[in-house]
């Protein structure tokens, strides 16, 4: 292990460590969007979407990322649908993702006790009030825990863009093991650029668990 | 047009070698589970001790895995066993034995998890009947835990299964291999070849995740409906 081949390497695993974040951060943000929609639709059961979200989220929850990737990467170009390889990664990672979320949600708003909707048909409260007063409040918190699981997924997930040749961090340790055959050091500053990101990010998320507890209380 | 793209999966052997490649990579996948769950299972119930520095062990053994990326952690033991260890192994071993740890670890905290919400009156009651600690937990905890450790076990299943596809970093000849070496050969003659290779093994893994995953979905829903009345 040589200290000064892990400094020279550094302003290099920045930039993996930079794009990382960022495409985690669009990742997320996408996910939670289509996750949330899909959810919805579920619950209001609308009609045809709901169908086509179910069918969305089977697909997208049981199949791997990187054959995603070479969908949209190496076969859609042949019909002349052609993205960048960082639009594909964050494509795919909105596409898996979306499922992710969408089930946590899902889980969440199902698992408002029956107790609860009870009370509030007792009291009169109409579908749309049951709705927007009673399951999304307690089911959005229960859907915390999962929605910080998946959090934690698809950032480790952005590791498998190194097969479409993004440069995020593994990436950016592959290549430099491949240039200069220095495997220790850079698979040392690989572990801790994900541990810099994963492990502040679980202890907050996990406070966060803590804070909206109070959707398991009702019952 | 001379040439359907999708008839380049039934030129010659392709798709028996994709079929090859489909078994190389679930024998992978179900020698790791297997593995992985016994040590799991073994890791969980040590969990559940009170011995301090154990727990602190196996927590951090957890914590690495679950922090390390998969992609990460198959090159990290590609690199270093053979270079800092002298310890070869072939590229498939390599990967279920890098599995194996793997599901060891996630299972660690399933069985873990379920152990300790089974409820404190039945291991009351089992002790106030006189069962030695073997006998709880061969007949009070471990035969309780399981139905809740089941639908999270098939859903690591899943996942487990999802993640070969990664296992062509390292050169193993999975199915993603196999697939990418009969487009690059059939390239020329067949440009949309690509599509159809990618969207079999596409549908490969879906018809092996997706009833595993209904099941694990069925499983829990009637757990629930169970505990929730």
């Amino acid at each position: 292990m040589s200290w000064t081949i892990i400094q020279q390497s550094l302003p290099m695993f920045a930039k993996g460590f930079e794009l990382t974040i960022w495409l985690s951060f669009i990742g997320i943000i996408g996910s939670i969007i289509v996750g949330l929609v899909c959810s919805l639709l579920q619950y209001f059961k609308v009609p045809v979407f709901h169908q086509i979200a179910s069918v969305y989220v089977e697909v997208s929850r049981n199949t791997p990322l990187l054959i995603q990737l070479f969908f949209l990467y190496y076969a859609f170009p042949v019909f002349g649908i052609k993205f960048g390889a960082e639009l594909c990664g964050i494509i795919g990672l909105i596409f898996l993702g979306g499922s992710y979320m969408a089930e946590g949600f899902t889980g969440g708003f199902n698992g408002v006790s029956k107790s609860q909707l009870e009370s509030g048909k007792a009291i009169g409260l109409n579908q749309w009030q049951l709705a927007r007063y009673v399951v999304f409040p307690q089911g959005f918190s229960l859907s915390v825990p999962a929605m910080a699981a998946n959090i934690i997924f698809l950032i480790k997930e952005t590791s498998i863009f190194t097969v479409i040749a993004i440069p995020e961090l593994t990436n950016t340790a592959l290549d430099l093991i491949g240039m200069y055959y220095r495997s220790n050091e850079y698979l040392f500053v690989l572990v801790i650029g994900y541990a810099i990101i994963l492990i502040p990010l679980s202890i907050i998320l996990t406070l966060l668990e803590k804070r909206v507890r109070y959707g398991s209380f009702g019952n | 047009m001379a040439h359907s793209g999708i008839s380049v999966l039934f030129e010659g052997t392709n798709f028996m070698r994709l079929l090859g490649g489909l078994w190389v990579t679930v024998k992978i996948a179900a020698v790791a589970l297997i593995l992985g769950i016994i040590l799991g299972v073994v890791l969980g119930v040590l969990r559940t001790f009170k011995n301090r520095l154990l727990r602190a062990v196996l927590r951090l053994y957890l914590e690495f895995f679950r922090v390390v990326p998969t992609v990460v952690l198959l090159f990290l033991f590609y690199y270093i066993l053979p270079r800092q260890m002298n310890f070869n192994l072939p590229a498939d071993q390599l990967a279920t034995l890098v599995f194996a740890l793997w599901v060891g670890a996630e299972m660690s905290d399933i069985v873990r998890g379920a152990l300790i919400s089974v409820p404190r009156h039945q291991v009351e009651s089992g002790k106030a009947i006189g069962l030695s600690r073997l006998q709880l937990y061969r007949y009070v905890l471990i035969p309780q835990s399981i139905s809740l450790e089941l639908p999270a076990t098939i859903n690591l299943a899943t996942r487990v299964i999802k993640t070969t596809s990664i296992l062509l970093l390292i050169s193993v000849m999975d199915v993603v291999n196999i697939g990418q070496q009969i487009i690059e050969a059939n390239n020329h003659t067949y440009p949309t070849g690509v599509f159809w290779v990618y969207g079999l093994i596409f549908l490969f893994y879906f018809l092996i995740d997706y009833p595993l995953s209904w099941w694990a979905k069925r499983l829990e829903k009637r757990r629930l409906e169970r505990t929730n009345g």
